[in-house]
């Protein structure tokens, strides 16, 4: 049976640890994607009449705020998935959301100010979105943290789930609680509501065009990263199994 | 031999196995927390002398003129709330965890969302007791009049809800390491869309605002006790439960 | 009354309980013996419906876990190595807190019964962190058997107790909380296991290594028997 076993292992190892066809074709896409975007970004759309160049960071800045917040929403719904199931599998996708998610947040957190400071000449308003930009950030951080300081693996994706919803559901709420508060100043830039606001700039069409495509491309983006992520993450449970399979029959 | 001991069992009580209903259950462990705490006084006293701190703090460290003091009472006393909430709230879960007790509760035929509503209502009332003594204490020291009819709703809304939210994380945060660091990071992202509209409404009614304006906070402090209490109430089986 | 057939527990990756098949009769005391992480507490925490298998079959009373847990948990009284006691409250207030959590008509009178049963009813009014550990593990009996349940989990009870007060726990068991009822008790103590048990059973590796009738043990030989199951030397 140990025979088998020692056998077996080497070829299983191997196919687990080739990169699937799918991932690679996914990440060459995601990349060309990207050149595409910085291209549509920095040359294909026109600058902006009143802003100027700056106003360009909008299109990845915009394009990675979609996308974390999808990252959560996948982590509510995995998290609501893996409470029924309790299918290990469901787990390692709200984890792994939550990491990719708080990437591309940092992205939106970083991007917005830097453009911030040249539209209203400082880097940050207390502004509905970007509270609850930030709120979302300390949030998934909070998760990581609950995370990290469990042992119980069964425990961890259990509290992870719970955590992961909960958290969803305050960012929400948060987000319409700072609405009321004033007016936003932060451009619409997507939405009927375009036109209103001291941040209108009126998007041109090529406009339009760059920052459809940067929501398409962040979206691959998420997608590829997830996917990296959740392999990375089953092969170090495989490294772990091999390892307490290793260790039960060496004594 | 087992025949003559089973005669010799006195008979068993009627009622001791049917489920006890969840309103019992829960009145039960409310009465048993606040008889605890009225022997031993070390929650609410911890969070009381706490809160009185953190308003010397904040009187100091943002250096209150007259106006400024006004203006930011309503923000002083949620923010103190808060955080002497998060130090009830740890004290009152992570007991149940030290001597074993959560075992206990989780032995007992009741349905596990009594132990949360119990929980909850136990936390509530003494974050309720902090927060009327701290309504006079603050009156006086900030000289703003807490006393208007419409704050105990506030009160009771914003309490209820960050109450309801924090059993939920704190009977996650006492099984991590380093479980007192934990919580408030853990709670307090989250608390913030209770603590918003609370501040506000406060807020608002201090300055003298009329009821129909403030009406929004109102209901968004309503619409966050409800969906933050019905996610705990689904929730918190799949916390306890191993 | 319990049957377990092939329990696994699994944390993680870490296979503590690897299919246990264990009976225990209707009025029958068995004591599971077993080194530390053994999984003897876990095998009793899912047994007291407060863990669940990770696979096999369970059930107390007929009732399979954990689907009618709630149903279980009115027939179980539990007594660990930890008393599940509230230190700011009195013996008294503690049993009565637990009475209305199990529902229990006339509590006063069953309390007082159950206090005088475990010796403790002169102290009944004292706070229960001024109580020696011995006096707190009478009063965890008391507890365990208030709702007078028909099955009794023992899991290390003379853990931290010292010769006499394990001797007046010993009575104590005797006399009143194992009379009757179907017991599983966890040590690793093999003259204190021995004691009262109907059957033995050691549980080594995760699994059932060794189960034999009380009858024509005696401690020396157990203990040998022991010592060659579980692979270790010296633990009598």
């Amino acid at each position: 049976m140990a025979a088998t076993t020692t056998a077996q292992a080497p070829a299983d190892a191997q196919r687990a640890a080739s990169r699937p066809v799918g991932l690679t074709i996914l990440t060459v896409f995601t990349a060309l994607m990207l050149l595409v975007a910085t291209y549509m970004a920095f040359i294909y759309a026109p600058t902006e009449r009143t802003m100027g160049a700056v106003q360009r960071i909008f299109y990845f800045h915009v394009g990675a705020a979609w996308a974390g917040a999808l990252a959560f929403l996948v982590t509510a719904i995995a998290g609501v998935v893996y409470l029924i199931t309790g299918k290990r599998s469901w787990d390692i996708v709200g984890h792994s959301s939550v990491e990719v998610g708080l990437a591309l947040v940092t992205i939106t957190l970083t991007s917005g100010p830097i453009w911030a400071q040249f539209a209203w000449g400082k880097p940050w308003t207390w502004d509905p979105k970007l509270t609850s930009a930030a709120v979302m950030w300390l949030s998934y951080a909070a998760y990581l943290m609950l995370r990290q300081g469990l042992d119980d693996p069964a425990r961890r994706a259990r509290f992870g789930a719970v955590y992961g919803i909960v958290a969803f559901a305050s960012v929400i709420m948060t987000y319409f609680g700072v609405r009321f508060i004033e007016a936003t100043i932060h451009p619409v830039v997507v939405g009927s509501s375009a036109g209103t606001g001291e941040g209108d700039f009126g998007l041109a069409t090529r406009m339009v065009h760059a920052m459809v495509f940067s929501f398409i491309t962040f979206t691959f983006v998420y997608a590829t990263l997830l996917w990296h992520r959740i392999r990375l993450e089953r092969l170090s449970d495989r490294v772990a199994r091999l390892k307490a399979h290793f260790f039960s029959q060496s004594g | 031999m087992t025949l003559e001991a089973e005669k010799q069992r006195p008979a068993i009580h009627p009622a001791a196995r049917r489920p006890t209903s969840l309103f019992r259950a829960a009145a039960a462990i409310v009465w048993k927390d606040l008889r605890a705490e009225w022997r031993s006084k070390e929650t609410v006293s911890a969070m009381l002398v706490f809160a009185l701190l953190a308003i010397m703090v904040f009187s100091f460290a943002l250096e209150f003129d007259r106006t400024g003091r006004e203006a930011s009472s309503a923000g002083v006393l949620w923010a103190t709330l808060v955080f002497a909430g998060t130090l009830g709230l740890g004290r009152s879960l992570g007991r149940e965890k030290d001597q074993g007790c959560l075992d206990g509760l989780l032995l007992t035929p009741v349905d596990r969302s009594a132990l949360y509503f119990g929980k909850l209502a136990g936390n509530f009332i003494f974050m309720g007791v902090v927060a009327l003594i701290l309504l006079p204490v603050m009156s006086v020291l900030f000289d703003v009049s807490f006393f208007r009819p419409l704050i105990v709703p506030a009160l009771i809304l914003g309490i209820l809800g960050y109450a309801g939210v924090g059993t939920l994380i704190a009977s996650m945060s006492i099984y991590t390491r380093g479980r007192e660091v934990l919580l408030p990071i853990l709670l307090l992202p989250i608390a913030l869309s209770i603590l918003i509209p609370a501040v506000r409404a406060t807020r608002g009614l201090l300055e003298g605002i009329p009821f129909d304006e403030l009406l929004v906070w109102f209901n968004m402090l309503a619409a966050t006790n409800v969906i933050y209490i019905a996610l705990a109430y689904m929730l918190f089986d799949f916390v306890v439960e191993e | 009354m319990i049957e377990a057939r092939g329990v696994i527990k699994v944390f993680g990756l870490r296979p503590v309980l690897r299919g246990v098949t264990l009976t225990v009769g209707e009025g029958e005391f068995l004591t599971l013996f077993g080194p530390n992480g053994a999984g003897k507490t876990t095998f009793l925490r899912i047994v007291a419906t407060i863990s669940r298998p990770t696979g096999g079959q369970i059930a107390v009373a007929g009732l399979p876990l954990p689907a009618r847990a709630d149903a279980v948990r009115g027939l179980l009284g539990v007594v660990s190595h930890q008393p599940l006691l509230y230190g700011d409250l009195s013996a008294e207030e503690n049993l009565r807190f637990y009475a209305r959590m199990y529902n229990l008509r006339q509590p006063a009178e069953r309390i007082r019964e159950v206090l005088k049963a475990v010796g403790l009813h002169r102290r009944a009014a004292d706070l229960v962190r001024t109580y020696s550990r011995g006096m707190q593990q009478r009063l965890a009996i008391a507890r365990a058997i208030l709702h007078d349940p028909p099955v009794l989990l023992l899991d290390e009870p003379y853990t931290g107790l010292d010769q006499d007060a394990a001797a007046t726990l010993d009575e104590v068991l005797h006399e009143v909380a194992t009379r009757g009822r179907t017991v599983l008790m966890t040590t690793h103590n093999i003259s204190r296991g021995l004691g009262l048990a109907h059957r033995v059973a050691i549980l080594s590796g995760g699994q059932i290594a060794y189960e034999a009738p009380r009858d024509g043990l005696d401690v020396v030989t157990f203990a040998d028997t022991y010592a060659e199951v579980t692979g270790m030397a010296g633990v009598r």
